[in-house]
């Protein structure tokens, strides 16, 4: 349609309004405030230099960055063999129930979930008591404010958004070509190396730049259910932002955080072969 | 200003690098039932979006009852489409489908379903206004579409290949009736299709399109008999195309070594072509002008009254020709020898 | 290992246990969470004490049930408010922008698109602080020019509507595009060539053919409003939302009328979900 003028105008400004004034026009304040001091106005790498002089910040950034992928390889663990059995193993009937089921979490939303796993990890939670009413214990486990609930935590909210690409693409793989692999005789194992997993490869990515974003990024897992030593990054945002009121420092930690995610999510893309435009689908 | 209702003017379209139509002339009067013939990808689809407006020509000019319809948006042009994929309305019935037009004119009411209700009794759906499209058969669709046009009484209609999505039998039947529906009508009809069948049937004149050239514009008789391109001779009907190395005399000698006369030539051939029923098996002795060789017979092709044989001549060549299926042919068998004529004037010869 | 290839019986219930038992993961802490709503102590954790519907109708000096918990209900109506604001400008923004790329080629379109769906990949403590920051900033400008309190630019309810809004009108757009992608473009040349304006084609073809989609993304992005935590924390004022105030209960005064809130918010959310399944069985 190379005649209509108008109507491409009147569907560009709104498209431009969001795009400028709530992507583009904040992420540049939140570079140049990440350079301003603290209080009045001014050029300094003060915010950066407090990152780097001080071990507990680059400490933190730097773990919770290889937790994340961690958590993100964890995902892809639990969540494949899910996935491959709801398009391909589970009868017909049953699929749609299971996988609205597996949904409802994501639509509840992270707090309550996390505040579920309250309860239940907790000294007197559902599962410590539990196991003292069937005897195997006497004093509560301590499961609750640890790297290992906080990883639970993590993988939960998570998980999901690795599920659901890694069927989507599942979903086209025709099954003749596993019922070929199989008819040729390869083994169970040959299919998986060889025909399903490059076949889910673009769902796995998009689904581990989504689940490595939303790990890298979380405040109320590794808050809630984290303990005295699991250290979160976005903790230390969270501390300027909201109860030092440093928002320079504030800023420049959000820069590092921002800038930490996109070079893994571009690392990701460039090793992959994938393009950003296909992580939507 | 001439009486044509479509004037097209050294019509050129380029996408990037490629050229989709090159210097297009063509002018069609009122009334009249044009068909674009060619192959996919031959520029006819590109050609008609021109017309429509969805399109801009690169250079060259459409006129439209004289008017230059250059940089006037399709929903100004008096000319309608029914589309490939026909492109009924899902969301609406049939009424609503052949209205959403007059609607959109802003035309009262009670006009708009006096309208809609004739158009759907000419085009034989009446009663049908309610029922939704998912409802209709493949030939209703189509009349769907065409009242929906039709309504709009446009100057011009297009149609972008409307039969392509249906059955044979029913793509057999509706090809009559959108001859005669157009002949009661008398609104003029260019009509886009790679079925050459479908532009001989019912077209006044058919335009061959082949790589956004037109090879040839003319009736159907002259281009079935006389093709004036090798494109043509072999695009349109069926054929028996030979690729010539060389001419003695009047003796000309297709690559694959049969030798044939084809006298008054006074160019070099590289292409011939003669039509399977051109030939004339067992010819009479009397018979002149014509051409006759022996042939050894290869396979029948048995079809009922369409059987035809493939018979080897001297040299590697098989030539098709199509055996009418009375008494005196019935005996013919693989490895018979045959004696066959040709008439002069329908061995085709071209250069290119 | 496929439904119609024969499987060992180990695999097919080596397979089974492990979905049984990443199912029980899964909807654990949702059963947990949503059984201690009705356990009559004001611990939020076992022993079980007996039946109580306490946490949901109580208004004792020990004991405040949901309906009587003013803050909570205050919360719960400020997110309703904030979710159907957000999803409104989401869905009408994102079907918009899945349009224009859709329809249009244009200089620039892949930086912009680019653009469009970079929330996907931006953590939303970004999002929340980058807007927190750039308002601040403007609002600031405008207070020293005009000598007036832009309250808009100051955070508040509106300021978590902008804020959510900046990346829910990039799931529309995804889903809107999703079925976008369906669409006979031949649909909107019939209109345009039955003389109908090119925003009118769009009014009464496409966005007719659109609608499961924007009702979709409606959905969606209110859902994603209503259990946002990350984004809007930066973002609220002096009345927080749901997850807002639950973050705070959770951190410092956890009672079981946090069950409570859990409860209904599991069953709505399942309710509907249902519904959903039930009315997509019945298309089929």
């Amino acid at each position: 349609m190379e005649n209509n003028k108008k109507v491409f105008y009147i569907l560009l400004a709104p498209v431009l309004l969001w795009l400028v004034f709530l992507i583009i026009v904040p992420h540049i304040e939140l570079l140049i405030s990440s350079f301003k001091p603290n209080s009045g106005d001014g050029f300094t790498l003060e915010n950066y230099s407090a990152f780097f002089a001080d071990k507990i910040y680059w400490k933190t950034f730097i773990n919770t960055t290889l937790y994340a992928i961690g958590v993100t390889l964890l995902a892809f663990v639990v969540s494949f063999p899910i996935a491959f059995y709801l398009t391909k193993v589970v009868s017909r009937k049953y699929a749609s129930f299971l996988t609205l089921l597996l949904l409802i979490p994501l639509w509840i939303g992270e707090l309550v979930t996390i505040y579920g796993w309250v309860t239940l990890l907790g000294d007197n939670g559902v599962i410590n008591e539990s196991l003292k009413f069937i005897g195997l214990i006497d004093k509560p486990l301590p499961l609750l404010y640890n790297n290992i609930s906080m990883t639970i935590g993590l993988l939960y909210m998570s998980m999901l958004f690795m599920i659901v690409p890694i069927m989507t693409t599942l979903e086209s793989l025709d099954d003749a070509m596993i019922e070929a692999a199989s008819d040729l005789g390869a083994s169970k194992w040959t299919i998986f190396r060889r025909i399903v997993i490059p076949h889910s490869m673009p769902g796995i990515i998009n689904g581990s730049i989504i689940v490595f974003m939303l790990v890298i990024g979380d405040y109320v897992a590794p808050n809630i259910l984290g303990g005295k030593s699991s250290l979160w990054f976005t903790e230390q945002i969270y501390n300027q932002f909201l109860s030092t009121f440093n928002w320079s420092q504030g800023a420049a930690f959000g820069f590092l955080l921002l800038g930490i995610s996109s070079i893994t999510i571009w690392m990701a893309l460039r090793l992959s072969g994938q393009k950003l435009d296909k992580v939507g689908e | 200003m001439s009486s044509n209702i479509l004037e097209i003017k050294n019509l050129s379209k380029y996408f990037d690098n490629f050229t989709a139509l090159k210097d297009v002339n063509i002018s069609v009067k009122e009334g009249e039932f044009i068909s674009i013939l060619g192959p996919s990808g031959c520029g006819k689809t590109t050609l008609l979006r021109i017309i429509a407006g969805f399109l801009q020509e690169s250079e060259g000019d459409v006129l439209i009852e004289g008017k230059s319809m250059k940089g006037i948006p399709p929903e100004k042009r008096p000319v309608n489409i029914v589309f490939q994929s026909l492109a009924l309305f899902p969301m609406m019935n049939v009424y609503e489908n052949v209205a959403f037009g007059l609607k959109r004119q802003k035309l009262p009411k009670a006009e708009i379903k006096k309208s809609v209700l004739d158009m759907l009794s000419r085009v034989g759906l009446q009663g049908y206004e309610s029922k939704q499209i998912n409802e209709l058969s493949g030939g209703q669709k189509q009349r769907v579409a065409i009242a929906r046009s039709l309504v709009m009484k446009p100057s011009i209609l297009l149609l972008d290949e409307p039969l392509s999505a249906l059955d044979r039998k029913l793509r057999e039947h509706m090809k009559v009736e959108l001859k005669e529906l157009q002949k009661e009508i008398g609104t003029t009809f260019i009509y886009i299709t790679h079925d050459q069948s479908e532009a001989l049937v019912m077209s006044d004149r058919v335009a061959v399109i082949n790589k956004g050239l037109i090879e040839q514009l003319d009736t159907p008789h002259n281009l079935y008999n006389n093709p004036k391109t090798g494109f043509v001779a072999g695009f349109v009907g069926e054929n028996n195309r030979f690729e010539v190395a060389s001419r003695d005399g009047q003796k000309v000698v297709t690559k694959h070594g049969w030798q044939i006369t084809k006298p008054d030539l006074d160019f070099e051939p590289t292409l011939m072509y003669i039509r399977p029923e051109a030939f004339i098996v067992d010819p009479d002795e009397s018979m002149k002008g014509v051409e006759v060789f022996e042939a050894d017979i290869t396979t029948i092709l048995f079809d009922g009254a369409n059987t035809k044989m493939l018979v080897k001549p001297e040299g590697k060549d098989e030539i098709l020709i199509a055996l009418p299926q009375n008494a005196k042919f019935q005996a013919l068998k693989q490895g018979d020898r045959v004696k066959v004529a040709v008439a002069h004037e329908n061995i085709k010869c071209y250069k290119e | 290992m496929i439904r119609s290839l024969p499987n060992s019986t180990g695999y097919k219930y080596g397979f089974r246990v492990y979905v049984a038992l990443f199912f029980i993961f899964l909807l654990l802490p949702l059963i947990a969470v949503s059984a201690l709503a009705f356990n009559d102590s004001s611990a939020i954790t076992l022993p079980w004490k007996g039946f109580t519907l306490d946490w949901f109708f109580a208004n004792t000096d020990d004991r405040v049930g949901l309906f009587a918990d003013e803050g909570l209900l205050t919360s719960i109506w400020i997110s309703i408010q904030t979710a159907f604001a957000m999803a409104l400008l989401s869905t009408i923004f994102g079907t918009i922008a899945s349009l224009l790329f859709d329809k249009f080629n244009f200089r620039g379109k892949g930086l912009l698109y680019f653009f469009a769906i970079a929330p996907l990949v931006i953590p939303g403590v970004i999002l929340g602080i980058s807007i927190l920051l750039a308002s601040t900033a403007v609002g600031g400008e405008i207070e020293s020019i005009f000598g007036v309190d832009a309250e808009i630019f100051s955070p508040g309810f509106w300021l978590v509507v902008i804020g959510q809004f900046s990346f829910g009108a990039t799931y529309a757009m995804l889903l809107v595009s999703a079925r976008l992608k369906k669409f006979d473009h031949a649909l909107e040349e019939a209109a345009l060539s039955l003389k109908a304006t090119g925003l009118q084609s769009i009014w009464y073809i496409t966005i007719p053919f659109l609608k499961p989609a924007i009702i979709g993304a409606f959905v969606v992005t209110f859902l994603m409003s209503f259990s946002n935590f990350n984004t809007t924390i930066f973002l609220v004022g002096s009345d927080p939302t749901l997850p807002v105030d639950l973050y705070s209960r959770i951190k410092f005064s956890s009672t079981p009328v946090l069950n409570a809130v859990s409860f209904m918010i599991v069953l709505s959310v399942s309710i509907f979900a249902f519904i959903n399944l039930i009315i997509n069985r019945n298309k089929k």
